[in-house]
């Protein structure tokens, strides 16, 4: 009783000792379960009825002495019971008003005398014995420490098994019942009531969504939830979160700072400890300031949300009221006319309304997670929200009432683990809508038979059951009618429950149509929901090969999403499932035949079969390697059965995406085998092997080794077969990770791949698309593949993708024109199909990888191209554009536009028009960054810059003198030269070159002098003389 | 038994049983005498189980519960219809029942099936065995329409030929088919687990081996 004592009922806020119990309802229905069980204790337990209580529990009563009759010794002001224990000490004693009881026998006689008054005793003895627990049975039992009870109960059992502690031990179990039967009860009351807060909070996040995005004005970059699951009480934390309050999680990743994690709960907003990589999982733990509500707390972080947000806010408020008009019409009501109570009561009621419709929203209320707003809170919340209306209207209503509503943290037994997971989950995730057939819909015949079927199944022995069992396997169960009729008449319970039977016939029987009818999704999401994965999960334990092989199967069918996924792992499945691959090779082949055993390599193949379904969630992926599945899978790779290898490779590939997969597979010579599948002749095959070769050629020495053996061959002959495009995608993908090496372009080249993929760049799908202009455009860092691809006739088509709009199309083509623009000769056929402006063009692209890839190809073609600078001056706004890209606030896009700006800047006529666009202030506001590559790039644009009019000049008025000083003490020599370029040209204004030599420029400058690069050493030196002349000449001035 | 006429008996009958090995077959032999007890060794009368006795070991080692298809295995063991099983008749049926492949179990198990002994399995026979297979539900008038219609699905499933019966040619490739219909009128073979354990029981090593 201690743990729903504490969390469930619901203390005034004064605290600790001196707290009282609220009169609600939950806490009423609380009490009067505890009287009952006290009131029956004596009668269903009479032994422990005379257990006397370590401590008495004592408290005020309202009970007089007289009140008391036979058995008790009554005075005026004192009542004692005959009932005494060894050392003769009464075991309730009354002294009026304080009263203490030392056994249950008492407690239930005291509330029998009681008789009206019994909750107001119960209650105040629960207010006066916060702990009753240890009161009764010692501090060893407090359930302050709940998870040691069991323990410390145990240790008692070891150490002496005494009668004392078995009559505790046995009060402790009945206590430990009560506790949970409160538990239960108090969440069908919670269950009862309405949700509210969740609503707000979704309705925040979304909002905040609806303004988040890559330009300039939104607030945010992104805000998204952490786990896509929501729970029908509109929360999306764990159960075990919920308890505490808390109802979802969001990553929100503002202009300016660093992604932060976030967690909205009952009491409000905090930040948490962050999503700890490995495990997917959330660090709950508090880590800052609660904030009232999102907004707040964002503004608080973000200084550029809180700047776009006020830009913003009227908008929002518009809005809001919008969507107040549709949902709440008399919330408008309450804002006309404030402070009538009248409102109050119809902003109460409303919101409470407001709630219900919401629930019958929900089509399923069955998880009977549903925190609640008690009346009582619920008022004031109304309160708050109409005085917050009253008192500033253009106030977001999703800011007012999200984190003041006071949601109390209701105690429930801890269920299932529910954790989102974040993963490359695939399409079909997504959890189709439950259809149930209309009960008046014309039935086929075969429903009416299954239904039948499935009565022989429930009220058969078991010949009877397998009877049933093989005759339904004679309908057609690929067809959707057959597998529905089965769930529709209730034949997945039963087929679930035969699962946990000893039947081995029936369990096969049973398997079979389960593995038949889970090819359907909806079934699958049944199989689910009626528990039936932690069955198979078991049955993979048994003996017997065909169970084994079978409950794989089904796994295999139906963790097809998400939950199903998460459900085989957190019941063990995976290990177990990573255990029947060793199958193959550990037990030898039994010399008994069996109806029930079947060929190892079978049973390997259905797990591997079930791994892959797994695989394609992140947590999962660890599962299987922590539970040593790798070493297996490369064994399981030596054989030569394509029906065992295409699981196994598929497994492989899911896995790949994960960098630990990726060094084991290196590892375990994994790579040798994928290369020798390639040539097998199944397609499947063949394009799993690919796959997992792209996913693995990240990295050099995987690329290295597809080389060593022998891998490039079949994949640049793979090519010429472009019938089947979702292998053809693999193959490309593959020969595009692994043309990042040079050595396999060389390869490539002499297998003609080159020639092939540029033939592939037309009337290909996407997916493809990507690859081959991926692999073109790695091909063409070299000069002889520009060349290729050039007299191929690749220029075109690879233009012509310029204008589509797949980002990550888009980011390769824009790499491979650009590398192909380094050639003059390819660059006048760019620039002679309008080559240069589509890129230009895409400098307006939302993605900023896209930005940033045209703006790099850019420089290329700028360099290259005939009259560059007229060519550049006839995009209209072009110029301003470019400039105004500074403004991003992303590094790469940053570089890549300063990189441009370089090139742009030889032209003095272009130079002259960036000026005015005011391109010295936006490179000035740069200056201060870490990172090298850009540093690198703006020193070049700054040192180009410089060359016009008083830009010098204006450098150092904007302050980037200072940090580009700095630069010099970076490890990059590209930083250094460009660097000492820059400071070389600035050096030539004076203020400049004292602005320097305050910063201490000319000592790191010396050492530059010293550098085997002739170009530093040479921009050193000069910044260095014009900083002496400098200060020569004042010297002068100042002699003379 | 003395040692020596046992050594014969294991070696006469290891000779004609090929599932089982020497060792396996002493085993069993030493089990049957055991079970058959002290009083079967008085001089004229047959040595063997009687039919109770057996229906208790059915029963008792291998789970089976129904007393018809008991009554049926029982006669499945008594080759020679005395009416009790011989040590002889004991290891055949051990033997199949262990150890039998799937045509010698199909055998014997059409074999217990046909009642009647005609070769085939007709519907009364069926309904005969199935009749206690379904629940009673106290609200359908007649009582035996579930296990009429029981007899109608597994005719239809495993009759072949359509002629309203189970010849031995229908079963088997119904069997083949499907495993799961071998024992498809009631168990009439160990569940798989009463067999292993029955074997780890008996055919355990023991410490005396040294004397065979």
């Amino acid at each position: 009783m201690g743990v729903a004592l504490t969390r469930s009922a619901q203390w005034t806020a004064a605290g600790y000792g001196t707290g009282t119990l609220e009169t609600t309802p939950l806490n009423e229905a609380l009490l009067t379960e505890i009287v009952t069980f006290v009131e029956s204790f004596s009668y269903n337990y009479p032994q422990e009825a005379k257990f006397v209580f370590v401590e008495p529990l004592t408290w005020e009563t309202n009970l007089e002495p007289s009140a008391f009759e036979s058995g008790y010794i009554v005075s005026e002001t004192t009542a004692k019971s005959e009932e005494v224990d060894e050392s003769g000490q009464p075991l309730l004693f009354l002294s009026v008003p304080q009263i203490a009881v030392r056994s249950f026998g008492q407690l239930s006689q005291l509330l029998a005398v009681a008789k009206d008054t019994k909750l107001k005793e119960a209650q105040a003895c629960i207010e006066a014995n916060r702990d009753p627990v240890v009161k009764i049975l010692g501090s060893d039992y407090g359930t302050v420490q709940e998870d040691t009870t069991a323990l410390n109960i145990l240790d008692n059992f070891i150490t002496g098994y005494d009668h004392e502690s078995h009559m505790k031990r046995k009060i402790a179990i009945l206590l430990k019942q009560l506790d949970l039967h409160l538990l239960n009860h108090s969440l069908k009351h919670i269950s009862l009531e309405i949700c509210l807060n969740p609503v707000n909070f979704k309705k925040d996040i979304e909002l905040l969504q609806r303004l988040s995005g890559r330009g300039e004005e939104t607030v945010l970059e992104s805000i998204d939830y952490t786990s896509d699951y929501e729970f029908s009480n509109g929360c999306r934390a764990p159960p075990w979160r919920q308890i505490q309050g808390e109802i979802c999680y969001v990553l929100v990743k503002p202009h300016d700072v660093e992604t932060l994690c976030i967690t909205c709960s009952a009491e409000g907003v905090f930040l948490n400890g962050g999503k700890v990589e490995e495990e997917g999982e959330i660090d709950y733990e508090r880590k800052g300031e609660i904030y009232k509500d999102l907004v707040t707390f964002l503004k608080e972080k973000s200084p550029v949300f809180s700047e776009n947000m006020s830009k913003q806010e009227v908008r929002f408020s518009e809005q809001q009221q919008k969507e107040h008009n549709e949902e709440t019409p008399k919330k408008e009501e309450s804002k006309r006319m404030p402070g009538t109570n009248v409102d109050k009561n119809k902003l109460e009621k409303n919101q409470i309304n407001f709630g219900k419709t919401l629930m019958t929203k929900r089509l399923e209320p069955s998880l009977n997670w549903r925190t609640n707003v008690d009346s009582k809170d619920h008022k004031s919340s109304s309160k708050d929200t109409q005085e917050e209306k009253q008192g500033k209207h253009e106030k977001s209503s999703a800011s007012v009432s999200a984190g003041r509503a006071q949601l109390l943290r209701k105690g429930t037994e801890k269920i299932e683990e529910v954790v989102s997971e974040s993963s490359s989950e695939s399409e079909e995730d997504e959890e189709p809508p439950d259809h149930r057939q209309e009960a008046n819909a014309d039935l086929p015949s075969e429903y009416w038979q299954i239904q039948k079927l499935v009565k022989y199944l429930k009220g058969g022995n078991q010949t009877a059951t397998v009877i049933a069992l093989c005759s339904m396997r004679d309908f057609n169960l690929a067809q959707e009618t057959c597998q529905l009729a089965i769930r529709d008449v209730g034949g997945l319970e039963v087929l679930i429950n035969l699962l946990d039977t000893e039947e081995v016939k029936c369990k096969i029987g049973s398997l079979k149509i389960l593995k038949e009818i889970s090819y359907n999704p909806q079934i699958r999401r049944n199989i689910v929901d009626l528990g039936g994965l932690p069955i198979m999960v078991n049955i993979l334990d048994s003996p017997y090969k065909t169970l084994k092989c079978l409950a794989a199967e089904t796994i295999a069918n139906v963790a097809k999403f998400k939950r199903a996924r998460q459900a085989v792992r957190q019941h063990g499945g995976i290990t177990k499932l990573v255990a029947l691959l060793d199958c193959a090779q550990t037990s030898t082949e039994p010399a008994q035949s069996s109806l029930y055993e079947t060929r190892d390599v079978e049973v390997a193949r259905c797990g591997a079969m079930a791994l892959w379904s797994c695989s394609k969630s992140h947590s999962n992926k660890e599962a299987i390697r922590k539970a040593g599945g790798i070493p297996l899978l490369a064994q399981l790779l030596k054989t030569s059965h394509e029906n065992m290898l295409i699981p196994v490779v598929g497994t492989l590939q899911e896995c790949a995406s994960e960098e630990n997969y990726r060094a084991a597979i290196k590892a375990e010579r994994i790579i040798e085998n994928l290369v020798k599948n390639l040539n097998s002749e199944n397609e499947q095959l063949q394009e799993h092997c690919a796959m997992a070769i792209y996913q693995c050629a990240e990295d050099e020495e995987t690329r290295d080794l597809v080389r060593l053996h022998g891998g490039l061959k079949p994949l640049a002959s793979l090519l010429n077969n472009t019938d089947n495009k979702e292998r053809l995608a693999a193959v490309t993908g593959a020969i595009w990770k692994c043309s990042i090496s040079k050595e396999n372009i060389i390869k490539f080249r002499e297998y003609k791949a080159i020639e092939t993929l540029v033939g592939l760049l037309t009337d290909q799908p996407e997916e493809v698309l990507v690859n081959v202009v991926g692999a073109l455009g790695e091909c063409c860092q070299e000069h002889e593949n520009r060349i290729i691809v050039r007299k191929c006739g690749g220029i075109q088509p690879l233009v012509n993708l310029l204008v589509g709009i797949n980002q990550a199309l888009l980011v390769n083509v824009t790499k491979a024109v650009g590398a192909c623009a380094v050639e003059p000769e390819s660059m006048t056929i760019i620039d002679r199909l309008d080559g240069v402006r589509l890129l230009w063009s895409l400098l307006k692209n939302p993605h900023p990888d896209v930005k940033a890839s045209a703006a790099w190809a850019l420089c290329p073609c700028i360099e290259n191209a005939k009259d560059a600078g007229e060519m550049v001056r006839s995009f209209v706004g072009g110029l301003e554009l470019v400039v105004n890209l500074l403004k991003s606030d992303n590094k790469e896009v940053l570089a890549s536009v300063c990189a441009a700006i370089t090139n742009i800047a030889k032209d003095q006529e272009n130079l002259a028009v960036i000026t005015d666009h005011g391109v010295v202030p936006l490179l000035s506001k740069l200056a201060n960054t870490n990172n090298d590559k850009l540093r690198r790039h703006l020193a070049e644009a700054v040192s180009r810059c410089c060359m016009w009019g008083r830009n010098r000049v204006a450098f150092g008025e904007h302050k980037a003198v200072a940090p580009l000083v700095r630069y010099l003490k970076s490890n990059d020599t590209n930083v250094h030269r460009a660097t000492a370029q820059a400071l070389y040209q600035l050096s030539e204004d004076a203020d400049n070159c004292i602005t320097m030599h305050e910063n201490g420029a000319v000592k790191l400058l010396l050492d530059m002098v010293g550098s085997p690069d002739q170009e530093l050493q040479e921009a050193a030196a000069g910044c260095i003389s014009n900083i002496r002349r400098l200060a020569l000449a004042t010297e002068k001035a100042r002699y003379t | 038994m003395n040692r020596k006429r046992l050594q014969k008996l294991t070696d006469t009958l290891a000779k004609n049983c090929k599932h089982f090995n020497k060792f396996e077959v002493n085993c069993l032999i030493k089990l049957f005498y055991t079970l058959v007890g002290k009083s079967a060794e008085r001089p004229g009368s047959v040595t063997g189980l009687d039919r109770n006795a057996f229906r208790n070991i059915l029963h008792m080692t291998f789970g089976m519960t129904d007393d018809m298809i008991m009554d049926r295995v029982f006669r499945g063991f008594d080759k020679d219809n005395d009416g009790c099983v011989n040590v002889s008749e004991w290891i055949h049926g051990l033997s199949l029942f262990l150890r039998g492949s799937l045509e010698e179990k199909m055998k014997y198990c059409f074999e217990v099936f046909d009642l009647n002994g005609d070769g085939f399995i007709s519907k009364e026979e069926m309904f005969h065995m199935l009749k206690n297979s379904l629940l009673k539900q106290p609200s359908e008038e007649d009582p035996d329409e579930g296990i009429k219609d029981l007899v109608e699905i597994t005719l239809k499933k495993m009759d072949q030929d359509h002629d309203g019966k189970l010849s031995f040619t229908d079963y088997e490739k119904a069997v083949r088919e499907e495993t799961l219909l071998l024992e498809a009128f009631g168990p009439c073979l160990p569940d798989p687990k009463s067999q292993m354990e029955f074997e780890a029981q008996v055919f355990k090593e023991p410490h005396d081996l040294n004397d065979m």
